[in-house]
C-alpha cells in the first residue's frame, strides 16, 4: 500500500460517511455541516487524482460561497424535523427512482472503463504531462470549448439576472438614500452659523 | 508498509546522522509555528500600542519592559481560566468552531513563502490555496455564532456569511488581476516576477528595486486589495461581525478561556495571513526594496517579516482612525463599488497585456 492509496481510502471513507450522515442527521444545520465535510473530502479526492485546480475551485466555490449561503438559509428558517419526516414515505418512491436512474448511470460509466479501455478518454484532448493542470485547463477551456464556455456564462447570468427580478419589489413612497446627494453636499449650502444674543433665541 | 517508511524519512529526517535527506518537515514546520505565534504576541502588544498611541494613552505596560511581555500574561490568564459552556448550546460545535478558526488560519502559512523557496509547500496553486482557506475562515465563526444559541452571536454569524462571501469576490478578482501580470499560481512566482520585470527595469533603473512591485502599476487594486482585506478579517472598520456597540462581542459573547483564546490567535493570524497576501501579492514578497549591498545584506525573511508589519501597522492605523462603518454601507461599497472597480481593472489589465505584450507569462518569454 503507497500514501496515495492510503489517503484515498481516508478521504473517501469520510466522504462516503458524511454523505450517510447528510440524510441522517436530524439536526439540519449538522446535516448541512456534513455536506461541507463531504465537499471537503471530495476536494481531497481531486487532489489525489492529481486535478489540483479542480480540487481548489470546489472549495473556494461550493465550500466557500455556495455552502456558506446554503448554511444560512438553514440557520435561518425554522424546520421542524418531526413533520418533514412524516412526510417521507409519500415521497419515498420518487425519491427511489432518482436514486436507480443515478446508479444505473454509474454503473454505465463505471462499465465502459471495464467493457472498452481503449475507449475511455478518446472524446478527450491528449494530455502534456509536463504542463500544470491550471494552464492546460484554460487552455483547452478557452481554445477549443469557448463558444460552450461563454454559452454556460450567459446561461449563468440569465439565471442571475432572473432570480434578482423575481425577488426585487419596487416600493413606491419609502424614503430611500441616495448616497450622491449625501456626498455631493456641502456645508455652505446645509450649515448657518448665527450670532445669539443671550436670552433672546432666534 | 514501505510507505511509512519513506514518509517518516520525510518528516523526521535528520541530515546531520546520514539518516534523512533533508530537513525534516515536522522541525521546519515547528520553527514556522513557533515564530508565528510569538511574531503574532508581539503584533497583538503592537496592535494595543498603535491604538493606544493614537488615543495619546499609554497602553499595556506593565507586564515586562514597555509591556513587552503583556500577550504572554494574556496567555496564561486565558489558559487558566474556567471554560464556561452554556447550557444550551451545541457543545461539539460550540468547541469545534475556534478549533476550525485557529486551524485554518495556520493552515494558510504552510503556502507562504517567507524567502525564497522557503515554503512548508511550494505549490503550483499556491495563491488559490490561500484565496480557499480564507473562504473558509467564515465557518468557525458561522458555526461558533449558531451553536452558542444565542442571540448576539447568531446576529454575529449572520453578518459574518454575508459580509465575508461578499469581499472574498473583490478579493478573488484583484488577484486575477494579478495573476494575469505574473501568469502563474505559484506564490515564488508571483514575488519572482516582481523583481524580474516591472517599471524599475522598463526606466532602466532596475537596483530602485521597489518601484517594479505591483503596487504601483495596479495601485487601484492594491487599495481595493487592502480595504478587501480589512472586512474579510473582520478588522475594524469593518467589524460589525463583534461589533460592542451593538453585538456586545458578536459571535464571539459566550466564549471564555481557551475557546476565547483560540478565536482570538487564529484571528490575529489570519490578519497576518492577509498581510502577507499583500506583501506577496503588492510589495514583492521577500526582495528588498532597493538591490544594493546595504539593503541585500539583509535576509530575505526579515525583510517579508518587516513589510508584513507595515502592512499591520496599515491595518491597525485604521482600527484607530476610521470610526465604524454602517452594514448596509458595507455591503453598498463591497458589491457597488469594488466588484465594478476591479472587474472593470482585470478587463482593462487584461487589454493592456495583450495589446503590449507586457507581463512575465509564467517565466515563459
Amino acid at each position: 500500500m503507497t500514501l496515495p492509496l492510503f489517503f484515498f481510502y481516508v478521504f473517501s471513507a469520510i466522504t462516503v460517511a458524511s454523505a450517510f450522515m447528510v440524510i441522517s442527521a436530524r439536526n439540519p444545520v449538522h446535516a448541512v455541516l456534513f455536506l461541507i465535510l463531504a465537499f471537503v473530502n471530495a476536494a481531497g479526492l481531486f487532489m489525489l487524482a492529481g486535478a489540483e485546480f479542480l480540487a481548489l475551485l470546489l472549495i473556494v466555490v461550493y465550500v466557500g460561497a455556495v455552502a456558506v449561503l446554503f448554511l444560512f438559509v438553514v440557520m435561518m428558517i425554522d424546520v421542524d424535523f418531526a413533520e418533514l419526516k412524516s412526510g417521507l414515505l409519500s415521497y419515498a418512491p420518487i425519491g427511489m427512482v432518482v436514486g436507480a436512474i443515478l446508479f444505473l448511470e454509474l454503473l454505465l460509466v463505471a462499465g465502459s472503463f471495464v467493457i472498452a479501455p481503449d475507449m475511455v478518454g478518446a472524446g478527450g484532448l491528449p494530455i502534456d504531462a509536463t504542463m500544470d493542470n491550471t494552464r492546460a485547463l484554460g487552455l483547452v477551456l478557452y481554445t477549443r470549448y469557448v463558444f460552450l464556455f461563454q454559452g454556460a456564462a450567459a446561461v449563468l447570468l440569465v439565471a442571475m439576472i432572473g432570480a434578482i427580478v423575481l425577488t426585487l419589489r419596487h416600493r413606491t413612497g419609502i424614503k430611500r438614500q441616495s448616497t450622491a446627494s449625501q456626498l455631493g453636499r456641502k456645508p455652505s449650502e446645509t450649515v448657518r452659523n448665527v450670532k445669539v444674543k443671550s436670552g433672546q433665541g432666534l | 508498509m514501505d510507505f511509512i517508511l519513506s514518509a517518516l524519512d520525510y518528516l523526521l529526517g535528520i541530515p546531520f546522522l546520514g539518516w534523512g535527506e533533508q530537513i525534516g518537515f515536522v522541525y521546519k514546520a515547528l520553527a514556522l509555528l513557533v515564530g508565528l505565534l510569538i511574531f503574532t504576541a508581539f503584533i497583538l502588544l503592537g496592535d494595543r500600542k498603535v491604538w493606544a498611541a493614537v488615543q495619546m494613552r499609554r497602553g499595556p505596560n506593565v507586564v515586562g519592559p514597555f509591556g513587552l511581555l503583556q500577550s504572554f500574561a494574556d496567555l496564561i490568564k486565558f489558559g487558566v481560566k474556567e471554560a464556561v459552556i452554556p447550557a444550551g448550546a451545541d457543545k461539539v460545535l460550540f468547541l469545534l468552531a475556534p478549533l476550525i478558526t485557529a486551524t485554518l488560519a495556520l493552515a494558510g502559512w504552510a503556502v507562504v513563502p517567507v524567502d525564497n523557496g522557503w515554503a512548508m509547500a511550494n505549490i503550483n496553486i499556491g495563491i488559490l490555496y490561500l484565496l480557499g482557506i480564507s473562504s473558509l475562515g467564515v465557518y468557525g465563526v458561522i458555526i461558533g455564532g449558531w451553536a452558542s444559541n444565542s442571540k448576539y452571536p447568531f446576529f454575529g454569524a449572520l453578518r459574518a456569511a454575508a459580509q465575508m462571501v461578499s469581499y472574498e469576490v473583490s478579493i478573488g478578482l484583484v488577484i486575477i488581476t494579478v495573476l494575469l501580470c505574473v501568469g502563474s499560481l505559484n506564490l515564488n512566482d508571483i514575488v519572482i516576477a516582481q523583481s524580474e520585470m516591472g517599471l524599475a527595469h522598463a526606466l532602466g533603473v532596475p537596483w530602485l528595486s521597489f518601484l517594479n512591485w505591483f503596487w504601483l502599476p495596479l495601485f487601484p487594486m492594491f487599495v481595493v486589495f487592502y480595504i478587501s482585506a480589512l472586512a474579510e478579517t473582520n478588522r475594524p472598520p469593518f467589524d460589525m461581525v463583534e461589533g460592542e456597540s451593538e453585538l456586545v462581542a458578536g459571535f464571539m459573547t459566550e466564549y471564555s478561556s481557551t475557546p476565547y483564546l483560540l478565536f482570538m490567535l487564529g484571528e490575529y493570524i489570519a490578519i497576518l495571513l492577509m498581510c502577507a497576501m499583500t506583501t506577496i501579492l503588492f510589495l514583492g514578497g521577500w526582495a528588498a526594496p532597493i538591490d544594493l549591498p546595504p539593503f541585500t545584506w539583509i535576509p530575505g525573511v526579515i525583510w517579508f517579516f518587516i513589510k508584513v508589519t507595515l502592512v499591520f501597522f496599515m491595518f491597525a492605523m485604521a482600527k484607530a482612525i476610521v470610526p465604524r462603518y454602517r452594514y448596509d454601507q458595507l455591503m453598498r461599497i463591497g458589491w457597488k463599488l469594488f466588484l465594478p472597480l476591479s472587474l472593470l481593472m482585470v478587463v482593462i489589465v487584461a487589454f493592456v497585456l495583450q495589446l503590449t505584450g507586457w507581463g512575465w507569462h509564467g517565466g515563459i518569454a
